[in-house]
């Protein structure tokens, strides 16, 4: 169909509380190409956790149309989104959200499980932990690790299911400026070897010069970037 | 995902709250134990009891007096309608009959004394009820005959008496304040929850017809046993005695004035009894295992909201609903599982003290622990589990990912 990685068209979301009707996105549309580096920026209340919410597919548009990898997702069951998040998107949260009481190994290994993969399992996950130089850590649980060492298992995790896109939510958010940069560095490293489209919602502008092109969200439309 | 891995990670997050795991497991184990314990003790009770009725004999049979309620005016059973039982003609499939009359009575010697039953018996009465003597000998024709005043002890009366359950033949006790000379001991036949066979005393049936038991009537009696030719023989014996006392007391068809009852009758009875007792206190015990699950129920959903961040996690991660629901559900089931296996152990341990306590109180009651109480107690155990997960399991597998994700 096209390059696109990511196609929008005319989303919007209307939340209910009580009687009053929030309008988080009001006919947004955005295309993001394959392997692309973009970031996505707005001030609080700008409806950009909500576009980032349907990008990865933990939420549905209240209207509009959007396709991920060219499969139409804007429609599908709980369950079939499901699905979607496991094989085409990787997220890196601002808090890591690894499981604290498994290992790093199990943590990586958590979306393959749920990808119904058997064996081979293991090797992958420790595979994707040395890529992202954590080799020699693997049986650390997640408070035996430093911040940026939490979020490069993170990291791990988003990619170990070969995904379309990474979507990372203030990725540097938790982290001090060192490992930070680390941490973006890593994230830019792992786009130019794989390809891996890599998305980043944040409001720090220091991150987002690391990236080709910068959306910026007010008012839940795109103001500027798209 | 497969069961054992989620088996694995059960285990993993329940031993993170291992004090919280416990005590819900606690619920589960205190309800299986009691169920376990209390139907292998009714199933003891059940065995003892059916246990004591089939060695009263199995070729046995009882007459009395009185049928159905609407019969007015019942006529008593006579010796004449024993005579006519013993019969040989009359009734092929009777060996032998043992008219009985029974009462209550003070025995008493020197300073001791004690109220027992008095029973009034035939020579017959040895083998049909299949008591002999261990010294002296059994009341023979010759007493009867004589109405002597002779008496038979049965081994409780002699040890309040005497103190001792030998070497009293000879000697004289009181019944009723009338003297009587020990004629024998009776064997021991040991504690029955039936009726107490030791704590009798056998004396002639006309010695008691005419000194101690009166009657309106001089030939009646209060009871028949009836000695059948053969175990198989016993329903015949059963109809042929009812054809002799219909014809003789000149009853209307239908409306019997007397009751046959075979030991099969009393089984019956007997396991009806003690099979409502089990499903009681089966049924009471299980009220404490449905609140083991209430337990589980009340901790899952604490468990559930502790983790909304981690399912929201799992959720994004591309866990579907079943997996969430598969996982809690899981946990729950390990939980009652656990409980269940331990409650096993514990029931058993239960009942085997229980049942040594009443051996130690001359009441013997062998609790019966079977494979399928113990199947019954695990699939129950773990159905309550898996019922009682099912609520917060639902819960936890219908969160929105983006709600879960942002919990605090």
């Amino acid at each position: 169909m096209s390059d696109w990685v990511i196609e929008a068209e005319n989303l919007t979301k209307i939340y209910k509380m009580g009687d009053i009707e929030v309008h988080a996105l009001c006919g947004l549309s955005l295309q993001i190409a394959q392997g692309e580096i973009v970031s996505i920026m707005g001030p609080s209340g700008s409806g950009k956790s909500t576009l980032m919410n349907i990008i990865g597919c933990l939420d549905r548009p209240t209207s509009g149309e959007y396709f991920l990898d060219s499969e139409r997702v804007s429609d599908l069951s709980d369950d079939q989104l499901a699905s979607i998040r496991n094989r085409k998107v990787g997220f890196v949260f601002q808090s890591f959200n690894l499981l604290p009481r498994a290992t790093a190994l199990a943590n990586v290994e958590l979306p393959m499980r749920y990808a119904g993969v058997g064996r081979g399992r293991r090797e992958r996950a420790r595979a994707a932990l040395e890529s992202v130089g954590l080799g020699d850590r693997i049986h650390h649980r997640p408070n035996e690790l430093s911040g940026g060492q939490q979020q490069r298992v993170a990291i791990a995790r988003a990619l170990v299911n070969e995904p379309a896109i990474i979507l990372a939510d203030e990725p540097t958010g938790n982290l001090d400026s060192r490992s930070g940069e680390e941490i973006m560095q890593l994230l830019l490293s792992l786009n130019r070897q794989r390809g891996t489209t890599l998305i980043i919602v944040t409001h720090d502008p220091d991150v987002a010069v690391h990236t080709q092109r910068s959306i910026r969200i007010r008012d839940g439309v795109v103001e500027d970037g798209s | 995902m497969n069961l054992w891995t989620s088996f694995l990670e059960a285990l993993e997050s329940l031993s993170a709250n291992k004090l919280r795991s416990g005590l819900t497991i606690l619920g589960i184990v205190i309800g299986v134990a009691a169920v376990i314990a209390m139907i292998s003790i009714g199933r003891g009770a059940e065995n003892t009891i059916t246990g004591s009725i089939q060695g009263i004999g199995t070729n046995l049979l009882f007459v009395f007096r009185g049928g159905s309620e609407e019969v007015r005016n019942p006529k008593p059973i006579t010796l004449g309608d024993a005579e006519a039982m013993a019969d040989p003609f009359l009734a092929p499939s009777v060996a032998e009959v043992a008219p009985v009359l029974q009462g209550d009575g003070k025995v008493s010697y020197g300073g001791e004394s004690t109220l027992t039953s008095v029973s009034g018996v035939t020579p017959q009465y040895g083998p049909v009820r299949n008591v002999a003597v261990t010294e002296g000998e059994f009341i023979n024709e010759e007493h009867s005959l004589g109405r002597a005043s002779v008496v038979l002890l049965g081994t409780q009366v002699a040890e309040k008496l005497f103190g001792r359950k030998a070497g009293l033949v000879g000697e004289t006790v009181r019944i009723e304040g009338q003297p009587f000379r020990v004629l024998g001991i009776l064997e021991e036949k040991g504690g029955s929850a039936f009726a107490n066979q030791d704590d009798q005393v056998l004396i002639p049936l006309t010695t008691a017809q005419t000194r101690l038991i009166r009657r309106s009537t001089r030939d009646r009696v209060d009871m028949l046993l009836v000695q059948a030719v053969s175990a198989q023989a016993v329903p015949q014996a059963s109809e042929e005695i009812a054809q002799i006392l219909r014809s003789r007391h000149q009853t209307e068809i239908g409306a019997d004035d007397f009751t046959v009852l075979t030991q099969q009758d009393f089984l019956d009875t007997a396991r009806t009894i003690t099979g409502v007792l089990t499903i009681f206190l089966g049924g009471i015990a299980a009220i404490s295992l449905l609140v083991g699950g209430i337990g589980i129920m009340n901790i899952m959903l604490v468990s559930v909201t502790e983790r909304t961040r981690e399912i929201g996690l799992r959720k994004a991660l591309g866990a579907r609903k079943i997996d969430i629901l598969v996982q809690f559900l899981t946990e729950s089931s390990v939980l009652s599982l656990v409980g269940g296996l331990i409650g096993i152990l514990l029931g058993w341990l239960i009942s085997v003290v229980v049942g040594r306590i009443a051996a130690a109180n001359d009441a013997a009651i062998n609790p019966a622990i079977g494979l399928d109480t113990v199947l019954l107690a695990t699939l129950f155990s773990t159905a309550v589990g898996l019922f009682f997960g099912l609520y917060p399991a639902n819960r936890a597998a219908s969160l929105e990912p983006v709600e879960a994700l942002r919990y605090e």
